[in-house]
């Protein structure tokens, strides 16, 4: 498989603290690969070193099969950065701050201007373009320092926490643009703190946590690993609350509980959903809410890390009275042939 | 995709052409001097601050001082024009210190372009400032009753001397830049240490009536062979002295300065 960015036993000190403790990963090319993990990690600085920003310690990282070290020269003229801040000069215009970049990059003036030009367009900011970066929103920042990352096309990006610190608004306006960017051929990294976001975007995630990779897979397969989604339940009366909960377990496994006057279970499979709907349905139990419910990113970032078992887990203790709901009413084999129906 | 990529201007090997780090360190010399367009505030410490201190030394201090603004004006305006000088180049500090915590300096070296670009290129515009700073306080001076009675060589060389002093200070800048941690303790920094150097040298005053201690402190003072060059090339007179001592501190801050600056450049960027 060829890797357009890739890095194996990737190691970064810095004095005492091992911000990278051997990280392998790769992004396949044209393809969009997740880092996530929570605040110090050892993110950026990963993506500070495929960005020649940083010399790792130890461990090789590869840009496209050049090397960041040796060839930085290469890599630099290859790769485009957004990094954590949004790096525009503050007391340029819109259009000044690419055509800064456009210059520097060996841009005639006239194509300069006119990559400025298509690229505000492209990223809605053609009615800023003559007023200074100062006077943007947080939104508009970012999304100009995206723009001045792409001037010199480049085939592969970094993008370093992107949305940290928008609004949910300009977070998906960003991610509208990212999509875009992706499927134009590009291949990216992306780190981030939300999970919706890498599932949104990446086709692969690694998470890392304390330097090391803890995980890895598509979203689908991560979020398999770790009950991305949990599913929650209300019954109208409270007397249906063990029926529904008999009912949910044979659909969604074992791990299914009881919180109070809701059912709570891990989402696995995507038919659960509606197999549930039509299972409480056939059996007469009215739900008062039912909710699909993302797994924060700590919950994910606990359940890998074992610090806090899942859920439900066997033989873990339960606060909520998981037993109290075992004792069957009798309908379980009816139960049975219900969900296996639909 | 791929018929569009930008050629960048660097060899297969990854290094940067010469010519080529040359342009670059122009356009970030124009992208330091487009930016006072929208940023009034850089008008007055360029500007604004060089014609008050002018006006305020002149008038405030002159009758006192000489007799009268006018004859005042005609010792002080070299040394103030010093001052300023001095305290212009902890603007440089300033900017490069608010790149380097904005995030500039990673987009900048995430280019590729030449590493010295960002910097020679910001000190080549904060010179060019300086100039406009000092022809502007010239030009005030002459309106106020100040004469240029050393010729254009001297006044030439004049600027030549105080621009050339002034890129050797810039390299203090520079680290002062790097190593602090916001630009207000930049600022702070500066101030403490620039006033007591313009003042404890014969920039505002003849040094004659320091006690002792303080004259001989004001004679190794730079501000002191400076003020005294800068004066001598304007008005005219014997300055062989005072230009030497002034080329030989500029030589010395920028043999001290320049490594290390560079060396946290490096560090840093």
């Amino acid at each position: 498989m060829t890797y357009a960015i890739e890095a194996e036993g990737l190691v970064k000190r810095f004095k005492e603290t091992e911000a990278l403790a051997g990280v392998d990963l790769g992004a396949r090319k044209g393809s969009v690969l997740g880092l996530l993990g929570p605040n110090g990690a050892g993110k950026t600085t990963a993506v500070r070193i495929f960005a020649t920003l940083l010399r790792p310690d130890g461990g090789r990282a590869h840009v496209a099969g050049h090397d960041v070290v040796r060839d930085a020269g290469v890599v630099r003229a290859l790769v485009g950065l957004t990094g954590q801040y949004a790096a525009v000069d503050e007391n340029l215009t819109g259009t000044e701050n690419l055509l800064l970049i456009g210059r520097l990059l060996g841009l005639p003036r006239r194509e300069a201007k006119a990559r400025a030009g298509e690229l505000l367009e492209r990223f809605q900011l053609t009615d800023a373009a003559g007023r200074a970066a100062k006077t943007f929103s947080g939104g508009m920042r970012r999304r100009l320092d995206l723009a001045a990352s792409l001037v010199g096309r480049p085939s592969i990006l970094f993008l370093d926490e992107p949305t940290t610190g928008l609004d949910p608004h300009s977070r998906g306006e960003l991610w509208n643009l990212l999509r875009g960017l992706v499927a134009d051929g590009a291949t990216a990294l992306l780190t981030t703190q939300y999970l919706n976001e890498a599932d949104v975007l990446a086709d692969d995630i690694v998470v890392i946590d304390k330097g090391r990779v803890i995980a890895e897979g598509t979203p689908d397969q991560l979020k398999s690993q770790v009950g991305g989604q949990v599913l929650q339940l209300r019954p109208v009366l409270a007397r249906d609350l063990a029926r529904a909960h008999l009912l949910v377990a044979q659909a969604a496994g074992p791990q299914t509980q009881i919180e109070g006057e809701t059912v709570t279970a891990p989402v696995k499979d995507p038919q659960l959903m509606p197999t549930v709907v039509r299972t409480l349905d056939r059996e007469g139990i009215a739900v008062g809410e039912l909710a699909l419910r993302r797994s924060s990113l700590d919950e994910v970032f606990l359940a890998l890390t074992g610090h806090r078992a899942e859920p439900g887990e066997p033989g873990e203790p339960e606060s909520d009275g998981g037993a109290a709901v075992r004792d069957s009413d009798g309908s379980d084999a009816e139960m049975e042939k219900a969900v296996s129906r639909s | 995709m791929t018929a569009t990529t930008v050629t960048a201007p660097i060899t297969a090997s990854g290094r940067v052409r010469p010519l080529a780090g040359l342009r670059q360190t122009f356009t970030m010399a124009w992208r330091s001097l487009v930016a006072v367009k929208h940023n009034p505030l850089e008008l007055v410490d360029y500007s604004i601050t060089p014609i008050m201190f002018v006006f305020l030394f002149t008038y405030v201090l002159g009758g006192q001082m000489a007799g009268s603004p006018e004859a005042y004006l005609k010792y002080a305006l070299p040394g103030i024009i010093v001052q300023n000088t001095l305290f212009m180049t902890m603007y440089t500090a300033m900017a490069l210190n608010t790149d380097l915590t904005k995030g500039v300096f990673d987009r900048l070296r995430s280019l590729p372009i030449a590493r010295s670009a960002p910097l020679i290129g910001r000190i080549t515009a904060d010179l060019a400032k300086h100039v406009w700073a000092m022809l502007l306080m010239i030009g005030l001076g002459l309106l106020l009753g100040f004469r240029v009675t050393g010729g254009f060589d001297g006044f030439l060389l004049g600027i030549v001397l105080v621009v050339v002093f002034a890129a050797a200070v810039s390299w203090s800048a520079v680290l002062i830049g790097m190593l602090a941690g916001d630009a207000e303790k930049v600022q702070a920094f500066a101030f403490t240490l620039i006033f007591p150097i313009t003042f404890t040298s014969s920039a505002f005053v003849v040094v004659d009536t320091m006690p002792g201690w303080l004259q001989a402190v004001s004679d190794v003072n730079p501000v002191t062979h400076l003020s005294d060059a800068f004066r001598g090339l304007l008005l005219g007179g014997a300055v062989a002295e005072p230009v030497l001592w002034s080329l030989v501190w500029a030589a010395g801050i920028a043999l001290v300065f320049y490594p290390l600056a560079m060396r946290a450049y490096r560090a840093k960027t």
